[in-house]
């Protein structure tokens, strides 16, 4: 890739760049963000086909796998010469004679070939449409490929985690733009018409910030009936990640509102009889959009560990939905995790995309400041 | 010069008190907030322990319910169950009943609330510790190969979650070196009374915890100060001072380092909620003899004035908590207390 940066770009060209071109560029010389930006989309790309990028249907138990151990692909066969064609060892299961534990053998014996782009189960594209085509597929239905081993239960753990991008990382968006609404119009509100208002709002806000996440949306999650459908599941524990989550927000809305309403922009807009609608849409948003968009970035991050750790402790989001919180319980205790640490790979697929739009947030916000050398 | 020390003690006072005056209503909204959120969940305590019963086949009749719920004040209005428990809280200390372990929720909470103090400071402590070094070192040796390993170190810090390095650790303690880490006592001190021996003891359990909730808080901390630090050290003061011959070290100390302190003081504001916060999970996963593991029964069980006690005590703490940095951030910067 060309480097480009702000310096070797032609005086005339920065000068009548727009916001957006000027912080595409700043953004541009910011490697390790690039790099997340990457990371991000790709991870979004999983989530919206899950379908696609999974292997064995992420609900189907399988008696004779349970804590299948991880397999590899093996990308060449060395048996006569050496010949490309994906493949790998379906494991055999014996039994400890002592301890009656189950034991799994590789059984070179067997050679079973991967194909790209091939037939599975059947899954629905956002519910749009139905096909059966996926990225990786075993030629063999009755030895499955396991890349991630599998749970108690011989689930396959990879496609359990694809699966679960979908609502791990769908929550942290919705949750955000619910809060973003909150803290733009609260926040909003705030620093527009300053004072009284802004006085109580700013009480308010420093109320919320100073109570302790956890505990809150734990007492809040306990209110939940169990026995509620997965989908009004999902939006509840939005709505209770937003109500702490939108203070800050509002503070960041609030002190960006209070910074422009004395700049001499928005003044002469106001002299100018423009409505005060207008002026908030049409003057002031897009000289703030860009910080309220680093900031939501770096909020979604926030989310996605939130609604792990309240799925992990069983009050968030129940099986059978699959999401990387409900995923991690499995791992919950030492025995399950002594005997199968594949099942830490949920978390691992956490710590990638938190730590993926925690980079990606900062260098938005880096880019965003034309203060920023 | 001398009249304006004399004068200094005076708006210092007004802003403690101004700043006291303000917690009493954010305690009581806490304590609003407590209540209505324990009694969100449909049905009550009896339901729950109706059903309870009802899955180990007894039946228990309209009128036994009846009876139970009135002499749990639960047939009253919430507003009237407010006053009462409030009303108890502040003239005698009574947080009501625990319905769960038919005892004072007084006499179940203070121990455990200890614990969960002694652990958020303990860990607000270490990370101070740890953070202010390195984030002084990462601003002074910017770009150097120890600032790029602390920022590696501080984004993966930020983007583990608490309860997944609790769970790593214990799965390294167990499989490695065949211990079981969980728990802040050995068993032969888990039910002793506090002694020298108990103490010692729980000072050898405590590190593992603490440096688990330190991990995030430092990554996040270290970021703060090393920023602070890079817009302290480019300004012309700095280079006055080296001018004069001081010695580096001297320089760091005297100079940029306190006026960069005084964000870091601000941050026990959310640093006491988050550490608070984030030990309830590690807590519950270490299973630690603090308020989170019981909050979190208490919560399943519908055990309302217990589950109650221990929100508003926690959310009592970090009001507390940010009481106390802004009266220390007023000490350090007399702009703040002048406004």
């Amino acid at each position: 890739m060309v480097d480009v940066s702000i310096a070797n770009i032609r005086p005339d060209r920065a000068a009548v760049a727009s916001q957006w071109q000027l912080i595409w560029w700043a953004f541009k010389r910011h490697k390790l963000a690039m790099a997340a930006l990457v990371v991000t989309v790709a991870m979004y790309v999983v989530a919206l086909v899950p379908g696609f990028f999974a292997i064995n249907d992420p609900t189907a138990q399988n008696a004779r796998a349970t804590f299948h151990p991880p397999q590899k692909i093996h990308f060449f066969d060395t048996s006569n010469g050496i010949e490309f064609g994906p493949h790998y060892y379906p494991m055999r299961l014996t039994r400890d004679p002592n301890t009656l534990a189950a034991i799994y053998i590789e059984d070179t014996s067997r050679k079973v070939p991967v194909t790209f782009f091939g037939r599975g189960y059947t899954y629905s594209v956002l519910g749009l449409f139905e096909t059966d085509i996926h990225l990786v597929a075993s030629a063999d239905k009755a030895r499955p490929l396991f890349l991630f081993g599998a749970d108690r239960l011989g689930r396959d753990v990879y496609s359990r985690v694809v699966q679960g991008a979908q609502v791990s990382l769908s929550i942290g968006l919705v949750g955000v733009c619910l809060s973003l609404l909150l803290g733009i119009v609260l926040g909003g509100i705030s620093g527009y018409y300053g004072g009284r208002i802004d006085f109580v709002m700013q009480r308010v806000i420093d109320f919320v910030l100073s109570l302790p996440t956890i505990p809150i949306w734990l007492a809040l999650a306990a209110a939940l009936p169990q026995g509620w459908p997965a989908t009004l599941q999902y939006l509840m524990i939005t709505i209770i990640l937003s109500f702490t989550g939108w203070a800050q927000l509002a503070r960041v809305v609030r002190g960006r509102f209070l910074s422009l309403r004395t700049e001499e922009f928005v003044a002469a807009a106001r002299l100018d009889g423009v409505p005060e609608s207008r002026i908030i849409f049409r003057h002031m948003l897009p000289s703030f959009s860009s910080h309220v968009i680093a900031s939501v970035t770096l909020a979604v991050p926030a989310m996605i560990l939130a609604e792990t750790s309240l799925s992990f402790l069983g009050l968030g989001l129940q099986p059978p939905t699959i999401s990387w919180g409900v995923l991690l319980r499995e791992a919950q205790n030492i025995r399950s995790i002594a005997t199968a640490p594949w099942l830490f790979m949920p978390g691992l697929a956490v710590v990638i995309a938190v730590m993926a739009l925690n980079l990606l947030g900062d260098g938005l916000r880096d880019a965003a400041d034309p203060y920023n050398k | 010069m001398r009249r304006a020390n004399l004068n200094a003690g005076v708006p210092m006072l007004k802003f403690i008190i101004k700043r006291l005056l303000w917690m009493i209503p954010s305690l009581f909204a806490v304590s609003f907030l407590a209540f209505v959120l324990i009694q969100l969940p449909p049905g009550d305590f009896v339901t729950t322990y109706i059903a309870t019963l009802a899955s180990s086949n007894e039946v228990v009749d309209q009128n036994t319910a009846a009876q139970l719920r009135e002499r749990f004040g639960l047939d009253q209005p919430m507003l009237v169950q407010y006053l009462k428990w409030i009303w108890g809280i502040v003239t005698s200390g009574d947080f009501g009943i625990s319905f769960e372990w038919q005892q004072p929720v007084s006499g179940l909470i203070w121990e455990r609330m200890a614990l969960t103090l002694v652990l958020a400071v303990a860990s607000l402590l270490a990370t101070w510790a740890i953070a202010l070094p390195i984030g002084v070192y990462s601003a002074v040796k910017k770009y150097s190969i120890g600032d790029y390993a602390f920022t590696a170190f501080t984004f993966f810090g930020l983007s583990i979650p608490s309860f997944l390095l609790a769970l790593v650790l214990m799965y390294v303690a167990a499989v490695e070196f065949g211990q079981d880490v969980g728990g802040l006592f050995s068993p032969e001190y888990e039910t002793a009374s506090w002694s020298i021996g108990k103490m010692f003891d729980l000072l050898t359990h405590l590190w593992l915890p603490v440096a688990i909730l330190a991990v995030s808080s430092t990554a996040s901390l270290i970021r703060v100060m090393r920023a602070n630090m890079l817009d302290e050290l480019p300004k012309p003061y700095v280079t006055t001072a080296r001018a004069k011959g001081l010695s580096e070290f001297r320089l760091l100390t005297k100079y940029p380092l306190r006026i960069a302190l005084n964000p870091f003081i601000s941050t026990i504001a959310w640093l006491l909620p988050n550490l608070i916060s984030g030990s309830v999970v590690v807590a519950i996963v270490l299973n630690l003899p603090t308020a989170a593991p019981l909050l979190l029964q208490s919560l399943m069980a519908q055990d309302m004035y217990l589950a109650g006690a221990f929100v508003l005590l926690i959310c009592a703490l970090t009001l507390i908590g940010s009481l106390i940095s802004d009266i220390l951030l007023a000490l350090v910067d007399p702009r703040i207390r002048l406004e």
